[in-house]
């Protein structure tokens, strides 16, 4: 089954660490730096990276099921 | 606590004038503060919990049941102020919580974001450039610290922010005032004052400038002061912020990466052979060095257990990074420089809301300046043995005062 990714952009505080682990799935929106989400379900090859963002986001705002 | 059971306790952060200045704490120290999380003393002669554990200081720095608001009573402080030390401290947002910190935070993410940080790396090259031209006709031999790894850092933080780099001595000097543990606190209480003094008219002159110039300090002016949103006096303490922050942490891992990789020629070699792992040799480079080395303080606003240990609410805690950045429960062989590990999960720049906004600022300076120095100065070598190297050791930022070298 296909990771699934959700982002809290309330929680987020923008240090940019997801878009530095994985560019393919993570970007920062250009009026306020916070998260966006570029896939809900990314492809499985780059599940290993898209957990280790969850793992490495300093607020904790980077869900995965 | 009794005054005999005080002194039991060992003082946190320990004096230690002979370590090495690549090792944040000896063996011995680690002996007695590595593990779980124990009783110190501070400086202050109050106590607090000491935590060293990688996943113990990703708890407490995550957790929203302690606060960075140092003047919370009982907040664990590492020196003695004096009385309104820190002067005004709106727009200070490292050291507030909550829905106050997060608002004036976001007014500045977009400015440091990576795709932003990406736009300005070609002013980061030539400062690189004109830096290195400066380290070139100062010798050989030249202090690599006073004419490339302060002054780069130094001048891109001053155009980013539009600060005039012509004020440097001044605003260095009060910035390492602020930051020095063994200042004296009326020192201290006086150059706070005069950096915000020299910060305000020059933020007043923006405002009064309108749209003219751009810069971060004119955008925040221009589109939040001029709207209501921000009052001049907290974006004055959000420049005080960005302006120390900009500059003597990188200047710092400069001085202390450079060191670290001209012990082993191998390294710099490698660096300038090998450039495309520049970007890990930078990761491993915060792991390893980690010169916040005093640790994050912070203060319990609830009950919370960390590593096992109940912490009472309105009890300090000190959350150490070089002791997390070297817990062999995440990196093999943790005591080892290795430039190819993967040290992503390094906490260099902290943990939690407050973790570095400038982080992909400094990681490009960082690659940059480390790249092309090993390029330009391929037979760089220190010319004082390490134990005469001046360090600051009583900075919440620790780097080195001044590195000799020839080539």
């Amino acid at each position: 089954m296909r990771l699934r990714v959700r982002v809290d952009r309330d929680r987020c505080c923008g240090s940019g660490n997801c878009v530095l682990t994985a560019p393919e799935v993570f970007d920062q929106d250009d009026a306020d730096g916070l998260v966006l989400l570029r896939f809900t379900a990314p492809p499985p090859e780059v599940g290993e990276r898209v957990r280790r963002a969850a793992d490495l986001c300093p607020a904790g705002a980077i869900s995965l099921d | 606590m009794t005054p005999a059971a005080l002194t039991d306790l060992p003082l946190w952060p320990p004096l230690n004038l002979t370590r090495d200045p690549l090792v944040p704490l000896d063996a011995g120290e680690r002996r007695r503060f590595v593990g779980p999380v124990t009783r110190v003393r501070l400086p202050t002669d109050a106590t607090a919990w000491l935590v060293t554990r990688h996943a113990d200081v990703r708890q407490l720095l995550r957790h929203p049941g302690f606060s960075a608001d140092l003047t919370r009573p009982g907040f664990p402080l590492l020196r003695r102020l004096a009385p309104g030390a820190l002067g005004d401290r709106r727009g200070g947002f490292i050291r507030m919580d909550g829905a106050e910190h997060a608002r004036l935070r976001r007014m500045l993410t977009a400015e440091f974001m990576i795709k932003n940080v990406r736009r300005i790396e070609p002013l980061i090259r030539q400062t690189v450039d004109r830096t290195l031209d400066d380290l070139r006709d100062a010798g050989p031999p030249a202090d690599l610290v006073t004419t490339f790894a302060l002054p780069l850092p130094s001048m891109v933080i001053c155009h980013l922010l539009g600060v005039p780099y012509a004020d440097h001595d001044f605003f260095q000097e009060r910035s390492r005032t602020l930051i020095d543990r063994d200042a004296p606190p009326e020192r201290v209480r006086r150059h706070v004052q005069e950096l915000r003094d020299y910060l305000q008219r020059l933020v007043e002159a923006k405002v009064a400038a309108g749209d003219r110039t751009d810069d971060l300090l004119s955008r925040l002016a221009r589109d939040r002061v001029d709207t209501g949103e921000l009052a001049v006096d907290e974006l004055v303490g959000m420049a005080v912020l960005l302006l120390i922050a900009g500059h003597e942490t990188t200047a710092n891992m400069i001085g202390l990466s450079t060191l670290l990789l001209l012990r082993h020629p191998a390294r710099y070699a490698a660096l300038r052979d090998d450039p495309g792992n520049a970007d890990a040799l930078v990761e491993e480079l915060l792991r390893y060095l980690t010169i916040v080395r005093t640790g994050l303080p912070r203060l319990a606003t609830e009950d919370v257990e960390i590593g096992g240990q109940l912490i009472r609410a309105g009890e300090g805690v000190i959350a150490v990074l070089s002791t997390a950045n070297r817990d062999p429960a995440v990196f093999d062989r943790p005591e080892e420089f290795d430039p190819y590990r993967a040290a992503q999960q390094q906490l260099a720049f902290g943990f939690g809301v407050h973790q570095c906004i400038g982080q992909p600022l400094a990681r490009a300076e960082l690659r940059i300046a480390l790249v092309e120095l090993a390029r330009r100065f391929p037979r760089l070598r220190v010319t004082a043995t390490a134990g005469r190297l001046p360090t600051r050791h009583s900075s919440i930022v620790y780097g080195l005062g001044e590195l000799p070298v020839t080539w």
